[in-house]
């Protein structure tokens, strides 16, 4: 009974942050609403009985993605200036779009025949959620996991390629062009008397 | 009457995500002027896909939903973090992060 408290607790603050991140004003705001909508996600996951993934999605989500949008939106002028005249015609279309794929999915939902959890029954927790998800991972799952560690690679990649461009103000070594000077052309030998400057 | 809505099935779950989804989904739609928010509005709508998932993998006792899950994770950090450099690259090349504005190959 007290976890479904928790979990109305979760949800409602979960949900109440999702909307606050679309209408503030700041975008600043906005991700630190966003930050709060993932830590509710995280409890959620807590009563559903998935701790490795809440922690995860704690040290993933938060501490690298949410960081990652406050960075950039600290980085770049994102004024959220007076709506477009586009965004009166949109908001409207929007939130329509959005109560009827919600209407329908909560209806839908609501009418699932529900069983009593499975994650109340003792004879689940004989190992914890962590070893049992290292035990599948790396066995069942284990092309799953090579291939998402691709996928890591491949935007690593392209996040440098993409924002990495000539960097105009700084000098820098171009070993190449240094190998390929002919010290003939640079350098020359010069007798000089006693006494005498060179020239 | 108090305990049947406080025992919670899978539907509530479910319900839950579906809620998310449509917010992000409302969020994508509404946000013209501003890049960040459609950005975040995505990842709210990655989130309430996981919830499902494990909401699925709890009351089925089976772990390939988590599983699903962290690959989902995974793959929503890497899609930010393109997503983003995107978005700065197409700040620091024409100044503005409006959506409206990169309408360039509007044909």
């Amino acid at each position: 009974m007290i976890s479904g408290l928790f979990f109305y607790l979760f949800a409602l603050v979960l949900i109440g942050s999702a909307t606050a991140t679309l209408c503030v004003r700041q975008p600043v705001h906005a991700v630190l609403f966003l930050i709060l909508a993932f830590f509710n996600a995280a409890g959620v996951f807590l009563t559903l009985g998935a701790e490795f993934l809440a922690f995860i999605l704690l040290i993933v989500y938060v501490g690298a993605v949410a960081v990652l949008f406050l960075f950039v939106v600290m980085m770049l002028d994102v004024r959220t200036g007076p709506p477009v005249p586009a965004l009166k015609r949109f908001g409207k279309l929007g939130l329509g779009i959005g109560a009827l794929l919600g209407g329908q999915l909560v209806t839908l939902a609501l009418l699932w025949p529900s069983s009593p959890a499975v994650i109340t029954s003792p004879t689940v927790h004989l190992v914890h959620n962590t070893e049992a998800l290292g035990r599948v991972l790396y066995t069942d799952y284990f092309l799953p996991f090579q291939i998402s560690g691709l996928v890591l690679l491949v935007a690593i990649i392209g996040a440098i390629v993409l924002t990495m461009g000539p960097r105009r103000a700084i000098k820098r070594q171009n070993t190449s062009q240094q190998m390929a000077t002919n010290p003939a052309d640079v350098v020359q030998l010069k007798q000089v008397g006693i006494g005498e400057g060179a020239e | 009457m108090i305990e049947s809505l406080l025992t919670i099935g899978l539907g509530h779950y479910l319900a839950l995500a579906g809620m998310l989804l449509a917010l992000g989904l409302v969020g994508v739609i509404v946000s013209r002027r501003n890049v960040i928010v459609a950005l975040m509005s995505i990842e709210i709508m990655l989130l309430a896909v996981n919830i499902n998932l494990v909401a699925f993998s709890s009351f089925g006792a089976n772990l390939g939903g988590q599983v699903f899950a962290m690959i989902v994770l995974t793959v929503a950090a890497a899609e930010s973090a393109i997503g983003l450099a995107i978005l700065v690259l197409a700040y620091r090349l024409r100044g503005s992060a409006a959506l409206d504005d990169l309408s360039d190959m509007k044909g």
